[in-house]
């Protein structure tokens, strides 16, 4: 699934068909993030602080989108999510283990 | 390849351990106060407190019996005492059976039947140090890889977890699986989201379907519950790290069973076959995970963690491994593999791989894990059923 990590990137993308990067140290707002897709080295700013571990939208997500991370589906998009955003449990959420939204579930 | 062995433990039934515990199990909570005295008292002994034995029926007595025999059948276990208080509903008498077809010794005592504690905890400890004279005889003979089994497992999970550690222990759980080794990995909720992948890798379709049917039966049970799964899984600490759902969690998880077909799924504490990689059904939580794979004959687990975590087991060595050098900086205490150099790109997967490949024997020749140093020795059984 994780193809070779290349050294000096900020965050890392899993698949091409990734929505995604995971940071891989601290990203402040404004900075400049480093990445690679496919052997290609691109970058992009990123529009709020995304902390170590976090994902970042390196696309334009539309809102009710399937998120992907890994080449698969993580979630769905709960809003649209431009690129540079924080991407995290405020603006995606799970499709999956979903008893809330189950027929009958007393969801609030 | 073919000159790897390690010094291991013959047991009388040819199971091999690279452990040689002296195992001392409360058939119920009411025993535990005994057995928790006796280990005190006899050195290199380990007891298994917990909270069952009484006011359980059905499916659920039996798996907390099927735990018990497990963990006693486990090959790192070379002899057993059993303490019963005597009126619970784990019969002791058929947990010393089902222990005793692997041909290693097994005692029983009784709480009410000696005369209270006092007297319980004098026998057991008399029971104990012959029984632990007797362990101490036995020689260690080389032992091919070959024979050894072991768990794959992630707890407290970060971010790094999916992109570094669990991706280098299944390049580990591949190196075990070619010397022709037994692999198994469990926590059927983390796989919610990532079953497809797995199930693509079944040996067959039956395998395949039995796969989609247990995950099926976990998601029924949230639904039940008529709850969200995200807050208790992924845990607010994997959320902190960065996870947002749970199939993000299970994506990363996935790979810490390397890439080998899955010869069979099997139930809870259930023995495990031999040879290749193996699915248990089991919950995701920590002890309870663990303590299955235990019961299913494990000689040790490899335990990854972004977060951090200190767990051990009774009666298995658990190599904690990290992806999270922040983390390992600061837990340096509980860890024994620290793979997070792979995020800076200055190491490969394979040279992390061939890092905790080389951390498992080495442990197999008895080299203390961080766990075994500091006395961790969780254990814990998985409910299925109410307390009547």
């Amino acid at each position: 699934m994780a193809g070779p990590i290349e050294a000096g990137a900020d965050a890392l993308v899993m698949d091409a068909a990734d929505h995604v990067a995971t940071a891989i140290r601290d990203i402040a707002t404004g900075q400049t993030v480093q990445y690679v897709v496919q052997g290609v080295r691109l970058s992009l700013v990123a529009e709020e602080a995304v902390p170590f571990g976090h994902k970042i939208a390196i696309t334009d997500i539309p809102e009710g989108e399937k998120v992907r991370k890994y080449g698969e589906v993580i979630g769905r998009a709960t809003t649209a999510i431009p690129k540079g955003r924080h991407v995290h449990v405020h603006n995606i959420e799970g499709i999956r283990g979903r008893g809330d939204k189950a027929k009958g579930a007393n969801a609030s | 390849m073919s000159a790897l062995t390690f010094p291991g433990y013959r047991r009388p039934n040819g199971d091999v351990g690279i452990r040689n515990h002296l195992l001392i199990i409360p058939t119920v909570i009411c025993a535990n106060q005994v057995c928790t005295r006796i280990a005190q008292i006899v050195p290199e002994t380990v007891a298994i407190p917990h909270q069952h034995g009484c006011s359980q029926i059905g499916a659920d007595k039996q798996r907390t019996f099927d735990v018990l025999a497990g963990t006693g059948k486990n090959p790192n276990v070379g002899g057993v005492l059993i303490v019963s208080l005597g009126c619970e509903v784990i019969d002791p008498q058929a947990l010393a059976e089902a222990i005793k077809v692997t041909g290693k010794p097994v005692e029983v005592i009784d709480i009410q039947e000696v005369g209270g504690s006092v007297k319980a905890i004098q026998l057991g400890t008399e029971l104990a140090r012959r029984m632990r004279e007797e362990l101490d005889r036995i020689e260690k003979t080389d032992i091919p890889f070959a024979e050894l089994k072991i768990g794959v497992k992630c707890g407290g999970s970060d971010a790094t977890s999916g992109l570094a550690s669990n991706p280098a222990l299944g390049a580990a759980a591949d190196s075990l699986i070619r010397e022709g080794g037994t692999v198994v990995i469990g926590e059927t909720t983390e796989i919610i989201g990532a079953e497809h992948v797995l199930a693509g890798r079944c040996r067959t379709p039956d395998i395949s379907q039995r796969l989609y049917e247990i995950v099926d039966r976990f998601e029924k049970e949230v639904e039940r519950m008529g709850a969200d799964m995200r807050g208790g899984n992924p845990s607010p600490g994997n959320i902190a790290g960065g996870l947002s759902t749970i199939e993000e969690k299970s994506l990363g998880c996935i790979s810490k069973c390397g890439t080998a077909p899955i010869e069979g799924v099997i139930e809870y504490a259930e023995a495990i076959p031999s040879g290749g990689l193996y699915f248990m059904d089991s919950p995701g939580n920590d002890i309870e995970c663990v303590s299955g794979m235990a019961a299913g004959g494990v000689h040790l687990v490899c335990f990854t963690t972004g977060r951090g975590t200190p767990t051990g087991s009774a009666v298995v060595p658990v190599i904690k491994i990290t992806g999270n050098k922040q983390m390992y900086e600061r837990m340096t205490d509980n860890m024994d593999v620290d793979v997070s150099d792979m995020l800076s790109g200055t190491m490969t997967l394979e040279e992390a791989g061939e890092r905790i490949w080389r951390e498992i024997r080495e442990v197999s020749h008895g080299k203390l894990t961080k766990a075994e140093i500091l006395g961790h020795q969780e254990f814990s059984i998985n409910r299925i059923g109410p307390s009547l």
